[in-house]
């Protein structure tokens, strides 16, 4: 009851999505609120990813309006969108490490345009070990991404994505590839994360453990719309086959 | 292409330039050619004098030797040389790690972290080779020339400040300016078609093969069109 009063972080408003012939997301709808953990689930090309670099503009909507954290991304200047963007952290689905940086300067680049020198003189090198400590992962600090296993990639770009203290973080599969363990670890590091800062967390995944740790909310995305809406628990006792499918 | 040309001029133009990125992309682009760019220069003037030597003999004019074979080492072979040679290795290199970061979505990291990556990666690496392809073709001109003197006196004998005082000699202002003044147009060349083939890279890894192949083939071509509309403009200039 709480969340209606409050503005939505997020607002996806009619968002349409084509590439060529493909017509991924069709007037596609949802709200986002503040201290949520939204999950999303959908089958594999079902433009989840899509979606959301639509939130964060690497992808441009063809239709629509997004507002993010109160501001509408479309009529945004470069300047405006990048400062908006230090307060959305991003995993990727492919980690997208820089693989000719030491794992140090992968945590430091999102430093350098947001935090000024003497920040970064001061605060760097001790940001970068807290974000590496929360993942477990100290040290691999002056490893080279390649040197790294497929889970220990994940948890680097977890935590540099988390390096800037996001307000919103968009996790596009963080616990694809990990084993149950890592994955439930992620699963409570991203639920800790929330509430140590009390951010707002939009989480792409299949995995039901990690959704049933971390959601609050889970929206269904099916043919391009938003298919159903509720709580983990509503979800996997509904009758719909078509949502029945995903909680098998 | 031209869309990305025009936008490389206009980020180049805004304040705030990555240095510490540009001054490491001119040591890698730099260091790592000047090897190879050395021993081709070297065998290049060395060739050059065997091979000419026959043809001057037949005119009795072997003491025109070293005059000869500077002019067009310094005014065609060595520029052209460089950059062909700077057109597979940095233009390859350009399209096969820009492109394998466009692909692994590394160049959409860096946007969402803030940092712009035209910026970042493209201004950098074309300014970079706008200035290093111009040093490496003036050290490629001066060792050709050695190589020149070493041809000279594998069948003659011309001592070593005959050798230089004939090639100072026959070398002046209009050989050596426009010849410089062309390679800053290559090292362009070659910067950008890389930069712009890797930014361009289509999804997979096959994509980025595809990338680099095609960055050294274009940036190739793109040495022979400037090399003669340079050759153009100086005839024009009368500086022949
Ligand atoms: N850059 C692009 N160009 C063309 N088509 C694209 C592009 N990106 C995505 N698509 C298409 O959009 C659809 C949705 O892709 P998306 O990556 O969002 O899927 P997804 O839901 O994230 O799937 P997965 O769970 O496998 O990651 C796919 O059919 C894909 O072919
Ligand atoms: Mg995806």
């Amino acid at each position: 009851m709480e969340q209606t009063v409050r503005n939505p972080v997020i607002e996806v408003k009619n968002v349409n999505k084509s590439f060529g012939d493909n017509h991924v997301l069709k007037d596609f709808n949802m709200s986002v609120y503040p201290g949520e953990n939204l999950v999303i689930l959908g089958k594999s090309g079902s433009g989840k990813s899509v979606l959301i670099k639509c939130i964060i503009s690497l992808i441009q909507a063809d239709e629509g309006e997004i507002l993010l954290l109160g501001s509408s991304i479309q009529g945004l200047e470069q300047d405006e969108l990048d400062m908006l963007r230090a307060h959305v952290g991003f995993l990727f689905q492919s980690n997208a490490l820089y693989d000719s940086m030491t794992v140090r300067q992968n945590l430091e680049f999102p430093l350098r345009i947001h935090w000024s020198k003497e920040e970064r003189a001061l605060g760097a090198e001790a940001a970068v070990k807290e974000a590496l400590e929360d993942v477990g992962l100290l040290h691999t600090i002056d490893m080279m991404p390649s040197e790294l296993s497929g889970g220990m990639k994940k948890r680097v770009a977890l935590a540099r994505s988390l390096i800037l203290r996001p307000k919103v973080i968009l996790y596009d599969e963080p616990t694809t590839g990990l084993d149950p363990i890592t994955s439930r670890e992620i699963s409570e590091l991203m639920v800790s994360v929330q509430q140590k800062y009390n951010a707002t967390s939009v989480i792409i995944s299949h995995d039901l453990n990690c959704i049933k740790i971390t959601s609050n909310r889970v929206i269904m995305l099916i043919d391009g719309t938003c298919y159903a809406d509720g709580t983990y628990e509503e979800l996997s006792q509904s009758a719909d086959p078509k949502i029945k499918e995903f909680f098998k | 292409m031209s869309r990305f040309t025009a936008r490389f001029f206009n980020e180049a133009s805004k304040p705030k330039q990555e240095y510490g990125e540009f001054f490491k992309q001119c040591y890698v682009i730099g260091y790592k050619t000047l090897t190879l760019v050395g021993v081709t220069a070297f065998i290049m003037g060395l060739v050059l004098t065997i091979q000419s030597r026959p043809t001057l003999l037949e005119f009795g004019a072997e003491s025109l030797l070293p005059s000869m074979v500077s002019v067009s080492l310094i005014r065609e072979i060595a520029p052209v040389i460089t950059a062909l040679i700077c057109a597979g290795k940095i233009g390859s290199g350009l399209g096969a790690e820009l492109g394998s970061m466009k692909v692994t979505e590394q160049i959409d990291a860096m946007e969402v972290s803030g940092t712009n990556p035209f910026k970042y990666l493209v201004v950098t690496r074309v300014l970079a080779t706008t200035l290093m392809v111009p040093i490496l073709s003036s050290l490629a001109n001066a060792i050709s020339l050695y190589g020149g003197f070493l041809g000279v006196n594998l069948r003659g004998d011309v001592s070593w400040n005959l050798y230089w005082f004939q090639v100072f000699g026959i070398l002046n202002f209009g050989d050596v300016l426009p010849s410089l003044i062309k390679t800053f147009f290559f090292g362009f060349a070659i910067g950008i078609v890389g930069c712009y083939k890797g930014f361009s890279s289509q999804k997979g890894t096959e994509g980025v093969g595809r990338s680099a192949t095609t960055a050294v083939i274009v940036a190739s071509l793109m040495v022979f069109i400037v090399d003669l509309i340079a050759v153009q403009i100086t005839d024009l200039l009368g500086l022949t």
